[in-house]
């Protein structure tokens, strides 16, 4: 076991290598270089630009500067946002808990659906169950999502008024930071409307960003499910008389649920995509909203260390997933 | 012995009647209604890229100032010459969906061609040169793979500045890393078989081998990857336009539509709606012909 994960990690130590110099790249390729794209449209004189590419370390070579890049990196430090002075580390913490709330909600609105309805569709294969899940699923698949979030806000905010429209809590409520999940936070505060502010909130970006995954998940389970239907072990199992219930929950949904793991840390790259437009759609105070704005206004550091963190996130839980494929799966584990 | 005769004739059939590949893939097809659903959409929507202009009543940027925000024909208050409506600044909505069509079939189609060519050049060599050219290749599109499509977008327009044109290059880099791996993995499977082998005993050379010999036969899944990637390619850009980080007003694309008519949504539902729906249906139809095109291509799947 052990073995097999330090395998798996040393595949990443390059692509995490080619990441740094990916994101360090990207501020090099910017027309002009960084100073003059810091001070925008007015330009400014040759003696501060030369006092400021020194302040930087601009000056010195590219593979220097690329050296020094990755072991600030290492140590968690990305630099300083130009138009906060804040540092990129402290503003990407304090927006993540925010994101990760919202997506882990998300995902967990994509499971407790996707997979019960991918079953479904598998049992009742060519039934109209099956035709009406894999129908909606393939529409969920193919949605525009910062179009089905406006219509969520049209529907039940404007027109029912059920779910407010934006942002995390409503004003009245300040509850102390202790978690930085809302919803956790709001039930410490003790205050009695507060969970239930913090929890309306949370409805429509979740059902807004967990579509995608839902579809994902409710086909793949069905075709993983068919799969496992027709072995032969399933089959054995049937003509012992066992119960089709049974025959599910113990032979035919372990296995079918191997390739599905899979998908769910896959589907870690979609959120993290997903995000940046359900954020910006319901003002939540995440890192996909922090991120569009910091292109808006051309603010480079913070752009560089949001893509950075966001694909060490994508790389650590597609490690972790592996992992846990190796456990469930002990076939994986010995393989080359 | 019956049975024994009855394999007989099926063979013999078999022999005298070969469909040929393109007909074999058309019976498929056309046996599955979704795609077919799918395939009409979509000659529907080449069909109102194509002729725009004498389809589209008006021209997509010709302001009606004296119709700003005229609901649909059918509504109430809605006027007979602008059957869809018209957004914020009195365009037509009907001529700029129409053209929106026209822009987003060209996005699909330069991001996917320059995507797929690229892909299948260096999925090609990969596969052929082996060794530390192809580890570098394959290595660096585990990087593009590590970020999520958008943000890789997003970083792409990070450099290159918000436009069309630079969206276009943004989804044809992010779909890159899966026409590399489709082409390398289907050559190396096809390098070894033995009409490769023949051709190279011939006296191919390695281009030769590479793109006549070999490419034709891996062509299959990169079809139905290019279709269901035309769709997603589709999707980024409007995600992309909406953000603002795509093409730019008063250009007709859908997701730059939508995100124009923001501040209308709750007393003009159709200057949002709209333009969703449209991006909704070509994103479904490529999805569905793609669906289909892959059930039909993969043998595995055959009966």
């Amino acid at each position: 076991m052990i073995s097999f994960f330090l395998r798996r990690l040393g595949v990443l130590i390059p692509t995490f290598l080619g990441i740094t110099l990916l994101v360090f790249a990207l501020i090099h390729m910017i027309p002009g270089d960084p100073v003059e794209a810091m001070s925008g449209e007015r330009g400014m004189d040759s003696a501060r630009h030369a006092q400021l590419m020194t302040e930087f370390g601009l000056n010195r070579p590219l593979p220097v500067q690329y050296v020094d890049y990755v072991f600030k990196a290492a140590k968690g430090d990305l630099g300083r946002s130009i138009v906060t002075q804040e540092s990129v580390m402290r503003e990407f913490l304090d927006r993540f808990p925010a994101t990760f709330e919202l997506s882990l909600c998300a995902i967990t609105f994509a499971l407790t659906i996707g997979i019960p309805a991918g079953i479904i569709a598998a049992f009742k294969r060519n039934s109209v169950v099956d035709y009406g899940v894999m129908g909606v699923s393939l529409a969920g698949y193919s949605m525009p999502i910062f179009w089905w979030a406006l219509l969520l806000i049209l529907f039940f905010s404007v027109q029912l008024g059920w779910t407010p429209v934006s942002g995390r809590i409503a004003v009245e409520y300040d509850p102390e930071v202790v978690t930085g999940l809302m919803l956790i936070d709001s039930l410490l505060s003790g205050e009695p409307g507060a969970f239930r502010s913090a929890a309306s909130h949370l409805i429509l970006p979740t059902i807004a960003l967990g579509t995608i995954p839902l579809a994902t998940l409710a086909r793949m389970t069905r075709s993983a499910m068919l799969e496992v239907l027709g072995e032969d072990y399933v089959r054995a199992a049937r003509a012992r008389g066992l119960s089709p219930l049974r025959v599910l929950t113990r032979h035919a949904l372990r296995n079918a649920l191997i390739p599905v793991l899979t998908v769910i840390g896959l589907q870690v790259g979609t959120l993290l995509a997903g995000a940046i437009l359900t954020e910006t759609i319901f003002s939540w105070p995440g890192i996909g909203k922090w991120m569009v704005e910091a292109i808006h206004r051309r603010d480079y550091p913070v752009v560089q260390g949001g893509i950075l963190l966001s694909a060490t996130i994508v790389i650590a839980v597609n490690l972790i997933v592996d992992m846990l494929y190796g456990v469930v799966n002990p076939r994986i584990r010995h393989q080359r | 012995m019956n049975t024994s005769n009855s394999q007989l004739t099926v063979a013999e059939e078999g022999i005298s009647a070969p469909p040929s590949p393109l007909a074999e893939l058309w019976r498929d097809f056309r046996r599955n209604r979704g795609a077919l659903i799918g395939l009409t959409l979509v000659g529907l929507f080449i069909f109102m890229a194509l002729f725009a202009n004498w389809i589209a009543p008006y021209s997509p940027i010709e302001q009606y100032r004296d119709s700003i925000l005229a609901p649909p024909a059918w509504v109430e208050g809605g006027k007979a010459q602008f059957l869809l409506g018209t957004d914020p600044v009195g365009r037509d909505m009907l001529s700029r969906l129409i053209f929106g069509t026209r822009l987003s079939l060209l996005i699909g189609i330069i991001s996917i061609g320059l995507s797929m060519s690229i892909g299948i050049v260096l999925g090609l060599t990969a596969a052929f040169s082996g060794g530390k050219t192809d580890t570098g290749i394959m290595r660096l599109m585990d990087v593009l793979m590590a970020l999520p499509s958008l943000l890789l977008a997003v970083a792409v327009i990070a450099v290159l500045g918000p436009g069309l044109m630079n969206a276009m290059y943004a989804i044809a880099i992010v779909q890159l890393p899966a026409f590399v791996r489709l082409t390398r993995a289907s050559a190396i499977a096809e390098r070894s078989r033995d009409y490769v082998t023949a051709s190279r005993i011939a006296g191919a050379g390695v281009l030769r081998l590479m793109f006549i010999v070999v490419l034709p036969n891996c062509l299959a899944p990169l079809i139905v990857q290019g279709t269901l990637g035309f769709s997603t390619a589709i999707l980024d850009a409007a995600a992309l336009g909406f953000l603002g980080l795509g093409a730019q007003p008063p250009t007709p694309e859908w997701g730059s539509m939508l995100a124009s008519a923001l501040e209308f949504i709750q007393s003009a539902w159709w200057v949002v709606s709209l333009p969703g729906i449209a991006i909704l249906l070509a994103v479904l139809a490529f999805n569905l012909m793609g669906d289909g095109l892959r059930d039909a291509l993969d043998p595995k799947l055959k009966r």
